[in-house]
């Protein structure tokens, strides 16, 4: 197997971004990933676009062939392939993008992510994302997704120690994050209070609790690292990728407050790179809900099972604490475009493994996760990326 | 929701028959035709579940989607059958009732309707036993 690189990414703003099409917001992150790489698009050999679902958001199927023709990649007849597992689809393109360059397959491969979910009703929206979860078994009896992480929330507060002001400062240190990100969807710091007193959605979660809808994009490029730096003098390594599966239904689960699939994408990840959690510098997890944040930072071994909610009110995971997680501000600050954030995610780490995240940068970052999350945990893929 | 998707499943739906694999003892609802445990070598036989259980988990929705905005806020929970599958279903109390631990069984109700001539979906719902 080949050593893989990431030689360039690129991302737009995330946002309610009405001016720009679908189309449009590949081509923007695309153009900004080639740009990054100082590749022209000709070197392109593959394509993988994680989309959860544009057939429902915007009625448009065939996203492979339609992002490489407006990618002007159309005459060339590279295979440009869609990936779709709810909002891991980014992250399982990502995946897919090193397994075909590790591979000896193809050299330099493009990985994006793309969702435009503004153009539809928040109930149209709101259904369709329940498809990420068990349609017939969970969306039919009237469960939502926020629901569903409710669920979570009320089994994990009835058995570990995790206080309502707590999960309230998961949302409030993305927001910190993200206000210090020029392309997050929400750049303005909050409170507890702005948390305790916003709306609520599902009971115990209120809508500071919960991630946007976002339209965006995000494209990274990998090739082999040994032909890596004749596109940057800064090529990062792809030190492991993961991915693991469980239940469709929550329901179905093992342990309900506890992802078997983040553990499980977690441990080979880490076995794959040689590493524990004490090696890395950064983590971009899957907080689609606060209490996803909570359960990752356990799952994936940063604290112990019942402790985050403690672990991250004493600033364990902010930007000057023992493991800084989300630093671009997450899904919440962020925004989750689904198919786009996975490769957000491996662009945020990019950006601190190379110095260049600005106020939110972390000191001396060598090593990053990243933690993706498709459905209430059906299908997650964990990624380790290495400064060379 | 399409109307023959959610009538073609007419036996589980409203009857809440499921399977249990003969090999190992274990239940299964919705039914299942493989049991995950033993595979092929399992045997599977159809199964009629009582239809009481008890709340593992809940929450209150407030925020819907269409199907279920005029229902609002309702309590939805996952119900662990005493057989062992769990399902998740909404539970027909007032919301300060629910409680983890909470005893109920099941009742035919009407899910949702599909526009306002629509056809009316029914399934199954859980009521608090006294």
């Amino acid at each position: 197997m080949r050593d893989v690189a990431v030689i360039g990414a690129g991302c737009t703003t995330f946002g309610e971004k009405w001016s720009s099409s679908f189309r449009d917001l590949f081509v923007e992150a695309g153009a900004l990933a080639l740009e990054d790489a100082q590749l022209s698009g000709e070197k392109i050999d593959a394509m993988y676009v994680g989309n959860m679902s544009a057939g429902r958001f915007i009625e448009q199927e065939h996203i492979g062939a339609l992002i490489a023709d407006y990618a002007g990649l159309a005459t060339h007849h590279i295979p440009s392939t869609r990936v779709e597992a709810a909002c891991a689809s980014g992250g399982l393109a990502f995946r897919q993008a090193v397994i075909a360059v590790a591979s000896g397959m193809e050299d330099i491969v493009v990985a994006a992510g793309v969702e435009k979910m503004t153009d539809v009703e928040p109930g149209a929206s709101t259904d369709t994302l329940t498809g990420a979860a068990d349609r017939e078994w969970e969306g039919f009896v009237g469960a939502t997704f926020p629901g569903l992480y409710a669920m979570i929330a009320t089994d994990y507060m009835h058995r570990y120690p995790l206080t309502r002001e707590q999960l309230a400062m998961v949302a409030v240190k993305n927001h910190y994050n993200g206000a210090r990100n020029p392309i997050a969807q929400f750049q303005q710091e909050i409170t507890i209070d702005t948390v305790l007193k916003s709306t609520m959605v599902a009971e115990p979660l209120r809508l500071f609790d919960c991630s946007p809808i976002t339209d965006g994009a995000a494209a990274v490029i990998v090739a082999p690292l040994e032909r890596a730096r004749e596109f940057t003098d800064a090529p990062i390594k792809v030190l492991a990728s993961a991915q693991a599966s469980d239940t469709i239904t929550l329901h179905d689960r093992r342990d309900i407050s506890t992802l078997d699939a983040s553990i499980s994408a977690g441990q080979r990840a880490f076995k794959m790179a040689k590493l524990s959690h004490k090696d890395i510098d950064l983590v971009e997890v899957h907080d689609c809900f606060s209490i996803a944040e909570i359960c990752a930072i356990e799952d994936l071994g940063f604290c112990r099972k019942g402790e985050a909610g403690k672990f991250t009110a004493d600033g364990q995971t902010a930007l000057d604490g023992k493991i800084p997680v989300n630093t671009s501000g997450g899904l919440k600050a962020c925004g989750h475009p689904v198919g786009a954030t996975g490769i957000k995610q491996v662009f945020e780490v990019v950006q601190q493994l190379k110095g260049d995240a600005g106020k939110r940068q972390i000191d001396g970052a060598k090593i990053g996760m990243t933690h993706n999350v498709g459905g209430t945990g059906a299908t997650v893929a964990v990624h380790i990326l290495g400064r060379v | 929701m399409s109307v023959a998707r959610f009538w073609r499943k007419i036996p589980q739906r409203y009857n809440m028959l499921g399977t249990r694999c003969e090999t190992c003892g274990r239940h299964f609802f919705p039914p299942r035709s493989f049991c995950p445990e033993c595979r092929r070598t399992g045997k599977i036989a159809d199964y009629k579940f009582a239809g009481t259980g008890t709340v593992v988990t809940y929450t209150i929705i407030h925020t819907a989607s269409e199907q279920f905005e005029q229902l609002t806020p309702y309590v939805l929970a996952i119900v662990q059958l005493d057989e062992g599958p769990r399902m998740t279903a909404q539970v027909v109390c007032r919301p300060d009732e629910v409680k983890i631990g909470m005893r109920v069984k099941r009742a035919f109700r009407r899910i949702m309707t599909d526009g306002e001539s629509g056809v009316i979906h029914y399934g199954t719902k859980f009521v608090p036993v006294e």
